[in-house]
């Protein structure tokens, strides 16, 4: 009851405000747009695994923009992205099977491919198979970006809404005028949940639909896992940024976080790939929510991949969430006295 | 019967002494105005009663609890020195989020809104954004919402602040209406002619009450006729 009346607030205010309903709605729609029309394609040495390949072919591929791993279990691998191909030789017939989730990846298999075969022009030119992995192909640096950023704006859109107006709340005074009303802490917060909640939903639906049918970045698992994992990735952010919104005093220093907080996040994102970098730089990836749901998103969008395949990612935001409004109720509480 | 009673309330900031072991007790009924300068600890010492700020050092009971107590604080009704209102809302949806706050039941609550428009004059109004407010009307609609359950204790923070004579004069009166029936009010202000107006006067001076009575007597004590003149007697005797 108390609850709802604080939803019912929110959203009523929210309606009013046309500029944040804007900000929540059309800057993702810009930016995608924008990242969508200047990305373009970056070189990138590719991981191959060979299997039963002749010592020319080996040493020619060895010798191309290529790169040979040695794995135990070359299909796992390539299911979990830590190769890109797999060459499998059998006399005169060459089988090869291509991660094509990421685009980049897979258009330098076959460039590589070619430079070696070309080489052995001397003997007779072999049979080749390719195999793509998933179904629907992600063609472009756009199509493999494009769901790290649906998460990626789910995230930082709400993160900045929702600080900014439970900051108002202090700011014009109505905070303490709650904290004087038989209302508890937690009440407060899943108030602003709901309420922030279902423009998240809004914003994740208008979003995701826009990228599939507009910017036409592949969909290959549902749409509904995708309009969940942005809600969650909100639900993360909205709880952060309340949390922060308590550390800030006016709006300017909530601004202060963004590149402390959110920025880092989008390098950590998956939009770049960390495969060359440092050990460590893994570990600081461990603590961005958003990297969970930007990998959650990847794996639904262009592996096609269901709730089985990303239920640890969503245990992991879920878990973020959770602690972020723990945190929350403690500092209510001390904002209280 | 007492309805507020503090006993050894000190606070403070940091290592500022804001509240100084005040002891007081207000009793049910009346129009207690709480005087004093700015900085003296007036707003502090509500916020006691009101149950936002627990005091370093005391008790402060109210209605038979200890405070803060969220079930107490649902029969008080606090306007705040800000006034708290959500600009982007009409007056009729701010005091329907507060209403259903308080616990006012639903059916209720339209009439609730009415009769609290109509108490702050401000009916005509009612679907109007508070953004285009006025001043005086901010605080007029703070007050409403401050009685929107009819609390047994209305406490009011320098509700008189930036409100012409007029106006002042119609919301004193309000407030007589209201203990009429049956509701204690706490009302603090600097204004010494609005202390004039009430059942009790607690002066408050650096975080002490240095002087505690009505008017009359506090007047009479000092063989000053205004409270002003009382006030400065009383200073002078404790510094």
């Amino acid at each position: 009851m108390k609850i709802q009346a604080i939803v019912v607030r929110i959203l009523r205010q929210f309606i009013r405000d046309k500029r944040s309903l804007a900000l929540m709605i059309v800057a993702p729609l810009l930016i995608l747009t924008l990242t969508w029309l200047v990305l373009d394609q970056e070189a990138y040495q590719p991981k191959l695994a060979v299997e039963g390949a002749p010592a020319p072919l080996e040493a020619a591929v060895q010798d191309s923009m290529l790169d040979i791993v040695d794995v135990d279990d070359p299909v796992r691998a390539l299911a979990d992205s830590e190769i890109d191909a797999i060459l499998e030789a059998n006399g005169q017939r060459i089988h090869v099977t291509v991660d094509n989730s990421k685009p980049n990846q897979s258009e330098a298999v076959k460039m590589g491919l070619q430079e070696a075969l070309a080489s052995q022009s001397d003997r007779q030119p072999p049979d080749i198979s390719i195999e793509y992995l998933y179904e629907d192909n992600a063609e472009t640096t756009f199509d493999y970006t494009g769901p790290v950023l649906i998460g990626f704006f789910a995230f930082f859109i709400v993160f900045l809404v929702g600080g900014i107006s439970f900051l108002r709340e202090r700011s014009q005074g109505t905070m303490e005028r709650l904290f004087a009303m038989p209302l508890k802490g937690w009440e407060i917060i899943l108030g602003y949940i709901g309420g922030f909640g279902l423009f998240a939903v809004i914003q994740s639906f208008i979003v995701a639909l826009y990228a599939v049918y507009v910017l036409g970045i592949p969909l290959n698992g549902s749409l509904w896992l995708v309009i969940l994992v942005t809600m969650l990735l909100s639900l993360s952010a909205l709880t952060l940024g309340i949390l922060l919104s308590s550390f800030a005093r006016n709006e300017f220093q909530l601004m202060q976080f963004i590149p402390l907080v959110i920025v880092p996040q989008a390098f950590f994102s998956g939009m770049f790939s960390l495969d060359n970098g440092a050990d460590w730089l893994v570990y600081i990836e461990y603590i961005m929510p958003i990297s969970y749901g930007a990998d959650a998103l990847k794996e639904i969008m262009i592996k096609g991949n269901g709730l089985a395949d990303i239920q640890v990612d969503l245990y992991v935001v879920l878990g973020f969430s959770l602690l972020f409004y723990l945190l929350n109720l403690g500092t209510l509480k001390a904002y209280r006295k | 019967m007492e309805i507020v009673e503090l006993r050894h309330v000190s606070h403070s900031f940091d290592r500022q002494r804001v509240l100084q072991d005040i002891s007081l007790t207000i009793s049910a009924g009346g129009i207690f105005v709480l005087l004093g300068p700015s900085g003296s600890g007036k707003t502090t010492l509500v916020k006691t009663i009101v149950g936002t700020l627990t005091p370093t050092e005391g008790a402060v009971v109210v209605l038979k609890t200890r405070m803060p107590s969220l079930q107490t604080m649902g029969s008080i009704g606090y306007m705040a020195q800000a006034d708290a209102l959500y600009h982007e809302l009409t007056a009729k949806e701010n005091l329907a989020f507060f209403a259903a706050i308080y616990g006012v039941p639903k059916k209720q609550t339209a009439l609730r809104i009415d009769q609290v428009l109509e108490d702050v004059g401000l009916q005509d109004s009612k679907h109007k954004i508070v953004r285009e407010y006025s001043g005086g009307m901010k605080r007029r609609l703070s007050l409403a919402a401050a009685l929107i359950h009819q609390p047994k204790l209305l406490i009011l923070d320098e509700p008189t602040v930036g409100i012409d004579p007029l106006l002042r004069n119609k919301i004193w009166g309000r407030f007589a209406d209201l203990k009429r029936g049956g509701t204690t009010i706490i009302v603090t202000t600097h204004v010494m002619d609005e202390a004039e107006r009430c059942d009790t006067l607690g002066l408050l001076r650096d975080g002490k009450i240095i002087a505690h009575g009505s008017p009359a007597a506090l007047k009479q004590e000092t063989g000053t006729d205004s409270i002003e003149q009382a006030f400065l007697t009383y200073g002078r005797e404790k510094a």
